[in-house]
């Protein structure tokens, strides 16, 4: 059996999924949505290295590399914000997320 | 296509520059100066008002600049200018809030800076990789300024929801490009609408992962959940941010990407757009009755003001992108004088938000109170205020186009609409006063008193708000 386009596309469909419900569905945890988007920006990127090839442009492999740098920043700008929410609060659990409300 | 050999070849793009290299040039003099905000913060006000006028005097023609991924057309001229005056417009406000509550840091300043950066990038992007470095570019710094009163449980609650939510608006927007470059084989919107018409599953399904992704930024239901709460828990200047500027910018992005690259499948994403414009008018109108807080009252609204000026995008011609563009001009010109009334509610030195602390304002502060009905009235719609104008546009270009429908609901939520506006209004004149308000600072006032004349005045003078309108939306056909 050949590995072909349509597989690397189910894969980063799967993970793309499994990163939206690990947001939706997580109870407990900040750091674990934190994984849950870094999730999603892996499958993307599978997605365009993929097509990158499947199409034989270079431009979706450029496209991942930026998207790579932007994670690590996002995931930077997020961390920093939750450990300034923990000095306030003393929890990162979600539940506890819900000073506003209405 | 031009390649770049010249400095001068770059001069389209000088605004930017001047940004970007400002921004780090203000943080060097932040650090220098150990740490004092006041002077950084207001050069930031300054660069800004000043970039503003560099873009209002400069003239661009249609210019495309690195192989076509950044366009600079009369359409982004309209834009960045709208997102320039409403960030000099919050730091404006800024100034005397971050004096007032010791939050004085001189990252502020650079921050909006940066993120009004990202907005230009956004509005000139012509491909999904400048669409998409311009969004985060933007977001970045406004998950840290919505946070920026660190030591308020609140603020950094908002930070950290607005983090979130934002994160995996812009992972699906993502997964959407990745789809729509892989079934066309393209990143160009140019190259995209060419091969667009071929149409296919795949190509429909990135459509909408990237509509997801652009209604969150602009809080369309049904991915409004974030709005209330990030406008309740930020500090009140970032939360006018996030109502002026950052809406002008998701609006331009939203506009731009659906007009130039998919004007083939116009049919499939119209329903969409119906659909989510309905959806956000109702819920701005029906869910605003019963809040008694005025910021989150203003998030409802602007989730409704947002639907509205879907009305014109769904419509998907010249006359309702141009319909689009006046309603996000007066949108802004409404919402920062709204801003400017919640932040002159100081008393015993704290800002207090809820509707019943204007009670009476009418006879504490008969102008103020004078100013802020107008608004109100302009926001609910009724002429000769700007705000009925904002709304004429937009219906007139449905019914041109055939959307009754979006039409008549439209006229009808903006009825339900008016009901909380008005009772805002006989709060202020009929119910008994409360203790006054500090004085307002002079820079609140004069944000306030240009708002408002605008607002007022409109009517009188159109012609040169609806004659940019409609040079910057002919430039997208």
């Amino acid at each position: 059996m050949t590995i072909g386009l349509g597989h690397y596309l189910a894969v980063a469909a799967i993970l793309f999924t499994l990163g939206i419900f690990g947001i939706f569905l997580n109870r407990k945890n900040v750091i674990v949505i934190l994984m849950s988007i870094e999730l999603i920006l892996l499958a993307v990127n599978i997605n365009l290295v993929a097509f990158s090839t499947h199409l034989g442009d270079i431009v979706g492999q450029i496209y991942a590399l930026l998207v790579l740098t932007v994670a690590a920043a996002e995931a930077a700008i997020g961390l920093a914000i939750l450990v300034v929410y923990f000095r306030n609060r003393g929890s990162i659990a979600v539940e506890d997320i819900n000073m506003m409300k209405g | 296509m031009n390649t770049i050999t010249t400095l001068s070849s770059l001069q389209p793009i000088l605004p930017e520059i001047v940004m970007a290299v400002g921004a780090m040039v203000l943080l060097m003099i932040g650090v220098i100066g150990g740490g004092k905000g006041t002077g950084v913060n207001l050069l930031s006000t300054l660069l800004l008002l000043a970039v503003a006028a560099f873009v209002y005097v400069f003239q661009p023609n249609q210019t495309q600049l690195f192989g076509g991924s950044f366009v600079v057309d009369e359409f982004a001229r309209y834009l960045k200018l709208l997102a320039l005056l409403s960030a000099a417009g919050t730091m404006l406000l800024s100034l005397d809030y971050l004096q007032t509550e010791h939050q004085q840091r001189f990252e502020y300043g650079p921050l909006v800076i940066l993120s009004t950066l990202g907005m230009m990038v956004l509005i000139s992007a012509a491909d999904l990789i400048a669409l998409y470095l311009g969004l985060e570019l933007m977001s970045l710094a406004l998950y840290v300024i919505a946070a920026s009163n660190r030591n308020d449980v609140k603020s950094t609650e908002a930070g950290l929801k607005y983090f979130v939510l934002g994160a995996l608006s812009s992972g699906m927007l993502l997964y959407g490009a990745s789809l729509v470059y892989g079934f066309t084989g393209t990143i160009s919107f140019a190259g995209i609408a060419k091969a667009a018409g071929a149409g296919g599953i795949g190509l429909i399904f990135g459509l909408v992962f990237l509509f997801v992704g652009f209604c969150f930024k602009i809080s369309a239901v049904p991915f409004h959940m974030w709005t209330p709460d990030v406008y309740e828990g930020a500090p009140t200047p970032v939360t006018t941010f996030f109502a002026s500027a950052v809406k002008a910018a998701s609006i331009a992005m939203f506009v731009r990407a659906t007009i130039v690259a998919f004007p083939a499948i116009t049919h499939e994403w119209q329903q969409i757009v119906v659909f989510v414009s309905i959806l956000s008018m109702a819920l701005g109108s029906f869910a605003a009755i019963g809040q008694r807080n005025l910021k989150r009252l203003m998030a409802y609204s602007s989730i409704g003001h947002m639907g509205f000026a879907l009305v014109g995008l769904a419509a998907g011609t010249a006359e309702g992108i141009q319909g689009v563009l006046i309603y996000m001009a007066i949108y802004i010109a409404m919402t920062l004088g709204a801003f400017a009334i919640i932040l002159s509610m100081r008393r015993d030195g704290k800002l207090v938000e809820s509707i019943a602390d204007l009670s009476g304002l009418a006879r504490t502060h008969p102008t103020q109170a004078f100013f802020f009905g107008a608004l109100l009235f302009s926001l609910a719609g009724i002429p000769p205020l700007a705000g009925f104008f904002a709304k004429f546009y937009v219906f007139l270009a449905a019914i041109h186009a055939g959307l009754y429908i979006l039409a008549v609901l439209g006229v009808l939520t903006s009825v339900v609409g008016a009901y909380y506006y008005l009772a805002i209004v006989k709060v202020m004149y009929f119910d008994d006063p409360r203790p006054a308000f500090a004085p307002m600072p002079y820079s609140v006032r004069l944000v306030l008193a240009i708002a408002g004349l605008i607002n007022l005045l409109f009517f009188a003078y159109p012609a040169p708000l609806i004659g940019a309108a409609t040079a910057a939306a002919k430039s997208l056909f």
